[in-house]
C-alpha cells in the first residue's frame, strides 16, 4: 500500500516520500498523537554533527506516538484499537543484554523512518495496547518507559541502601524519572536539584528541591540520576560525584553532543558505579501502560504536557517544532496527515 | 453505513498508447486500481468498497483481486454505467441490494486513477459528509484561471483567491444525492460533469475538503510518467 512519509531532508526542510509498503504480517497503525523529543528537535534544528546529519537524513522524525490499529492480518489486534508503538526494533534476541542496547537493533527516527507517516507498519510485538488512556497522554508512553527503564537499571545495580535519591535536572526527563522512582521505590526520599525555580515548583510529589547553586555542602545521597544533557551535563555529573556517598550508583541519562571531563579520581575513591541508560524496550512500555491506567499517574504526566493545535500540513510541522522551543515541558499534537 | 465507491468505468481512450484502461496500468509494478483500492480498504470506517468497472473488464478485475490477495469480504464489484454519475448510481443500486437502505448511509466516490489519496482525505470526507451531507476535495488553484467563451479571447480572469481545482473523493449522504438527482431535468442531467454539481444545481451546500497536490489524476501519458516518479519519492516543502 502506498504510504506518505514526511521526511526531514535537511534541517527545517521536509519532503514527502511516497513508498509502496508490503504490509504482509504487519499491524497497520494510523498515528493519532505525537510528542516531540529533544532528539527530534536536534535533528530539526541541525544541532547534530554535519557528518551524522548527512548519514541519517532524509528520515521521518518522532518516536513518541500513539495511534489506532487500521488493520492487522496477524489477528493480534482489533481494528480501531488504541495502541502505542515501540520505536526500538530488535533484529535478534540476546538473553544477556536489553534489546535497546543491541547494536543490531534499529530505532525508528534514528536508524529508520520515525512515526511521521500516514500509517506505520510494525510487527505485532512492537505494538502495545493502551485502551482507556487519553491519547494526548498515551503518546508520551515511550518517554515514560525510558524513565522506568532507568529506574529498573538502578535497582539492578545499586546497593540496597536507597533512602536518599538525587535527581539532577528540572526538565521533563527529571520529572518522569522522579515520578518513576516514587512508584518503584515509594519509601525513598527524593531530592531534585535544578536551575530554574519555576520548573522545580512542578515537582509537587518529591520530598525536597534545591537550586543547584544553593545545594548545601553537606548534602549527600545514596544514588543519583543525571537528567540534564547538553551543556548542563558537566556540572551535574561532577556535582553528583561530589555529593554521592561511597559505592553509590550514578545513572547517566542526558545526551551531550560534546565529550564531558569528569572527576574520575573521586569516582575511583568512592567506588562508584556509573550506568548509562538510554531508550527502552517492550517490557518498559508494558510497565508504563500499566502504570498509566491509574488516574494519579495520568494527572502527573498530564501536568507536563502542552497540547499544540493539530498538524494538518507541513507548515504545521514547522509550527509544532517552533512551539516546542518555547514550552518548558512536552509538546504533543494530534497528527492529521 | 459508510461505503467507498471507486469509479473505474472508463475505457482509457485518452491514454492513446494502451488498449488497456488506464486504471489497470502498472504503477511501480502494481495496477493503479489496486493501489487505490488498498488505500480505501485501509480506512476501517468503510463497511464495503465498491468497484464500478467497465463490463468488459469485470473478469479481469476479479483476477486482479485474486492475484493481489485483496480481502474480498469488504470488496464488491459493480458494472460501470455510461457516465460517471451513471456508475455512481449503479453502485448505489448495488448497495441497496446488498445491504438495504438507511437514511444516514454515506458514499465516498473516488477516481480509480487517483492512487495517491490519503487516509486523512478519506477520513475528512466521511466526517464532512456526515455533518454537511455533501463534500468535495479540492486544492487551491496555483495557476491563474482564464475564462474564454469563444476559445479565442479572454472573457474573464477570475480572482485566483476564490479558485480551486476539484479532485476526488466527493462524498454524499446517499439519500440526499438520490433525492436531488430525481429533481433534475434531463437538460440539467446532461450538464453534469461530476456528482457535486448535482448539489450545486439544487443550491445544496457542498463542504470543501483540503486535498493534496500529490492526489493527482492519472489521465495522460505524461501524468503516468509523473506518477511513476512520485511513487519513488518527491521533494516538497
Amino acid at each position: 500500500m502506498i504510504n506518505y512519509i514526511y521526511q526531514l531532508i535537511n534541517p527545517q526542510f521536509f519532503s514527502i516520500k511516497l513508498c509502496d509498503v508490503n504490509t504482509d504480517g504487519k499491524v497497520l497503525v494510523r498515528p493519532k498523537y505525537m510528542s516531540i523529543c529533544h532528539a527530534d528537535q536536534r535533528y530539526y534544528r541541525g544541532q547534530r554533527d554535519m557528518k551524522i546529519l548527512s548519514k541519517k537524513l532524509p528520515m521521518a522524525l518522532i518516536h513518541e506516538c500513539c495511534g489506532e490499529v487500521l488493520h492487522d492480518n496477524t489477528g493480534t489486534f482489533k481494528s480501531g484499537q488504541q495502541v502505542v508503538m515501540i520505536p526500538n526494533t530488535p533484529t535478534r534476541k540476546l538473553n544477556y543484554i536489553y534489546e535497546n542496547y543491541d547494536e543490531k537493533s534499529k530505532f525508528l527516527s534514528s536508524s529508520d523512518d520515525g512515526f511521521m507517516r500516514e500509517f506505520v507498519d510494525l510487527s505485532p510485538d512492537r505494538v502495545v495496547p493502551c485502551d482507556g488512556i487519553p491519547p494526548h497522554i498515551a503518546c508520551i508512553t515511550e518517554f515514560y518507559s525510558v524513565a522506568l527503564h532507568a529506574v529498573e537499571r538502578m535497582q539492578n545495580f545499586a546497593h540496597s541502601h536507597r533512602d536518599e535519591i538525587a535527581i539532577l535536572g528540572d526538565g521533563p526527563l527529571a520529572y518522569v524519572v522522579a515520578s518513576s522512582i516514587r512508584e518503584r521505590i515509594p519509601k525513598a526520599h527524593i531530592t531534585v536539584i535544578g536551575r530554574r525555580v519555576r520548573k522545580l515548583e512542578r515537582f509537587s510529589f518529591v520530598d525536597k528541591t534545591y537550586l543547584a547553586y544553593d545545594l548545601p555542602q553537606d548534602y549527600s545521597c545514596d544514588h543519583a540520576f543525571e537528567c540534564c544533557g547538553g551543556e548542563g551535563s558537566y556540572d551535574a555529573i561532577n556535582d553528583i560525584i561530589k555529593h554521592i556517598r561511597p559505592q553509590g550508583t550514578v545513572l547517566l541519562m542526558g545526551v551531550s553532543e560534546n565529550q564531558i571531563p569528569i572527576d574520575t579520581r573521586t569516582i575511583l575513591e568512592k567506588g562508584l558505579t556509573v550506568v548509562g541508560s538510554s531508550r527502552s524496550g517492550k517490557k518498559n512500555f508494558e510497565d508504563a501502560v500499566a502504570l498509566m491506567q491509574t488516574q494519579r499517574i495520568r494527572r502527573r504526566l498530564g501536568s507536563i504536557i502542552y497540547e499544540d493545535a493539530p498538524v494538518r500540513s507541513i507548515d504545521d510541522i514547522h509550527r509544532v517544532f517552533a512551539t516546542d522551543q518555547d514550552t518548558p515541558f512536552k509538546t504533543v499534537f494530534q497528527w492529521n496527515l | 453505513m459508510i461505503y467507498g465507491a471507486i469509479l473505474a468505468g472508463g475505457s482509457g481512450t485518452r491514454m492513446h498508447v494502451s488498449s488497456m484502461p488506464k486504471q489497470f496500468l502498472p504503477l511501480r509494478g502494481k495496477p493503479i486500481i489496486i493501489h487505490t483500492l488498498e488505500k480505501m480498504l485501509a480506512c476501517n470506517k468503510f463497511h464495503a468498497v465498491y468497484l464500478g468497472v467497465h463490463p468488459s473488464w469485470m473478469s479481469y478485475m476479479y483476477d486482479l483481486l485474486d492475484k493481489y490477495n485483496i480481502e474480498t469480504d469488504r470488496v464488491r464489484l459493480a458494472q460501470g454505467g455510461e457516465t460517471r454519475n451513471g456508475t455512481i448510481f449503479k453502485i448505489i443500486d448495488e448497495i441497496k441490494r446488498d445491504y438495504g437502505e438507511n437514511d444516514d448511509d454515506i458514499i465516498v466516490t473516488h477516481d480509480a486513477v487517483r492512487p495517491f489519496v490519503t487516509l486523512r482525505i478519506l477520513e475528512e470526507n466521511i466526517a464532512a459528509a456526515e455533518t454537511y451531507g455533501a463534500c468535495d476535495t479540492v486544492v487551491c488553484a496555483t495557476d491563474t484561471i482564464v475564462r474564454s467563451e469563444n476559445g479565442e479571447e479572454i472573457s474573464e480572469i477570475p480572482n485566483r483567491e476564490f479558485m480551486y481545482q476539484g479532485q476526488t473523493p466527493q462524498s454524499f449522504k446517499i439519500k440526499l444525492l438520490k433525492e436531488l438527482y430525481a429533481q433534475l431535468t434531463n437538460e440539467e442531467k446532461e450538464t453534469l460533469t461530476d456528482a457535486c454539481k448535482i448539489c450545486v444545481i439544487k443550491n445544496v451546500p457542498v463542504k470543501l475538503i483540503k486535498g493534496e497536490t500529490l492526489n493527482m489524476k492519472i489521465t495522460t501519458v505524461n501524468d503516468y510518467e509523473i506518477a511513476e516518479v512520485i511513487a519513488g519519492g518527491i521533494k516538497l516543502d
